[in-house]
């Protein structure tokens, strides 16, 4: 059967749905989505197929957005997204993933996770992530104290990781009762009193390998680096990249050696891309090395930027990779990153990319 | 009864929900807590936790500010407007 490839936009100003066929060059556009709410992540519920999306208003309040219809009739809950009447209320929700059980889990701000059974029509605390005895000390990055990045293991319902910026990563192993820090190696400059705290890390994003659960790649304000022993310790691998900055990360369908990565220059060199220059990079061999990629990107006066979720890859062969710019650029390489081409340059403020294929 | 009115932005986010309801309620979180009966899902649009009114969500009772403990009469008019804010 014809395959096509679905991009799942999230940005400030609602959702928006691009398609294409197996070959990834030409893309219809539709949208804005979920009533032009800010959307942060978006993903497609596995067996369902139907679309969620994360969102937060700043009228009407945080919602986990739904589609059984490929995105044309939407319905959107946030029943149980509390910490309760006392406690500060929730801002947004910053990411979604669903469970090798049949569940989901979002990611919130202030940081915390929620997960639903019942395909996000409710939800309930995880509240042993939030008692974290920790907690009084987690402080917030650029972008608040969210809990962003999720990924459970792929076959085991007791394991999860999630990253809270800033604090770090945390695991799971008896499905969310306790939580264990897992920033062992990963430096936080920003603390020069202590650049190894057991919690205080700037985790921006992480990604698992392909068929090795026990291996993850994590994109942090600090650096590069990849875990071989299910995030109990971390390796830098940050050696060839052009700066110690960055948000995006996404790790290959099948080959667990490989990632990609957008390096921006330094907080305090504003975010862009290092140099004005556009690139991904790549690495083949576990963050060994690094490759450079840029044709076809602009490598002049680019003052671009690509938050956390914005750059996803689909699982074609070879695999199709897409990231959205802050200013609304959507670039596209269909073979692995070698080479890119512009999709559209006049979105909103990009926050998020997921691709899926469709058949 | 009250008459609450409901904005645009908020029919939106409940397709075929009518601009007019009537509702029981003395005060508008009651008036709200009956809305919600009919809209399921709309006090969570209106209310954070406290519960307090979101922050940039305005109501009117008979055309004076409101907040949550206000009283409203049994032929008031409540009317709900999103603050005119964002960029």
């Amino acid at each position: 059967m014809t395959k096509r490839v679905r991009l799942l936009v999230g940005t400030k100003k609602g959702a928006f749905i691009l398609d294409s066929d197996a070959d990834r060059r030409d893309w219809t556009i539709s949208g804005p989505l979920c009533e032009g709410w800010p959307v942060h992540d978006l993903i497609v519920e596995p067996g369902s197929g139907a679309i969620l999306a994360a969102a937060g208003s700043a009228w009407y309040g945080p919602a986990v957005w739904r589609s059984e219809d490929g995105g044309t009739n939407w319905t959107h809950s946030s029943a149980g997204l509390t910490y309760g009447d006392e406690a500060e209320p929730i801002k947004t929700i910053w990411s979604l993933a669903a469970t090798p059980d049949g569940g989901l889990l979002a990611g919130v701000e202030p940081a915390g996770l929620f997960r639903s059974d019942d395909c996000g029509s409710t939800w309930r605390h995880v509240e042993g992530l939030t008692n974290h005895p920790t907690r009084p000390t987690w402080g917030p990055g650029a972008g608040g104290l969210i809990a962003h990045t999720i990924i459970p293991h792929p076959t085991d319902a007791d394991r999860t990781w999630v990253g809270i910026s800033a604090v770090g990563v945390f695991e799971t192993r008896d499905g969310g009762t306790s939580w264990e820090p897992r920033n062992v190696g990963v430096r936080a400059e920003f603390n020069p009193e202590d650049r190894f705290p057991v919690t205080g890390q700037c985790v921006h994003k992480f990604a698992m390998a392909a068929g090795e659960p026990d291996t993850l790649y994590q994109r942090n304000h600090c650096g590069v680096y990849r875990s071989d022993d299910g995030s109990a310790t971390w390796q830098e691998i940050s050696e060839g990249l052009p700066t110690d900055f960055g948000f995006a990360m996404v790790a290959h369908p099948r080959d667990p050696d490989t990632c990609w990565v957008i390096p921006l220059s330094t907080p305090e060199e504003g975010r862009y891309m290092p140099g004005a220059h556009t690139a991904v990079w790549r690495t083949h061999d576990r963050g060994a090395s690094w490759i450079c990629s840029d044709a076809g990107l602009p490598t002049k006066d680019a003052w671009l930027s690509v938050l956390r979720e914005a750059m996803a890859r689909d699982t074609l062969d070879p695999v199709g990779i897409t990231f959205g710019t802050s200013t609304g650029q959507l670039w596209h390489s269909s073979d692995e990153g070698e080479s890119w081409r512009m999709i559209t340059d006049t979105l909103p403020e990009i926050w998020g990319v997921e691709a899926v294929v469709l058949d | 009864m009250a008459t609450v009115m409901l904005p645009a932005s908020l029919i939106a986010l409940f397709p075929g929900t009518p601009k007019r309801h009537e509702v029981e309620g003395d005060t508008v979180e009651a008036v709200i807590g009956a809305l919600d009966r009919s809209v399921p899902g709309v006090r969570d649009r209106l209310l954070e936790a406290g519960p307090r009114l979101r922050p940039h969500i305005n109501v009117f009772v008979d055309g004076d500010p409101a907040d949550l403990g206000s009283a409203v009469g049994p032929a008031a008019v409540v009317h709900i407007l999103p603050a005119v804010s964002g960029g």
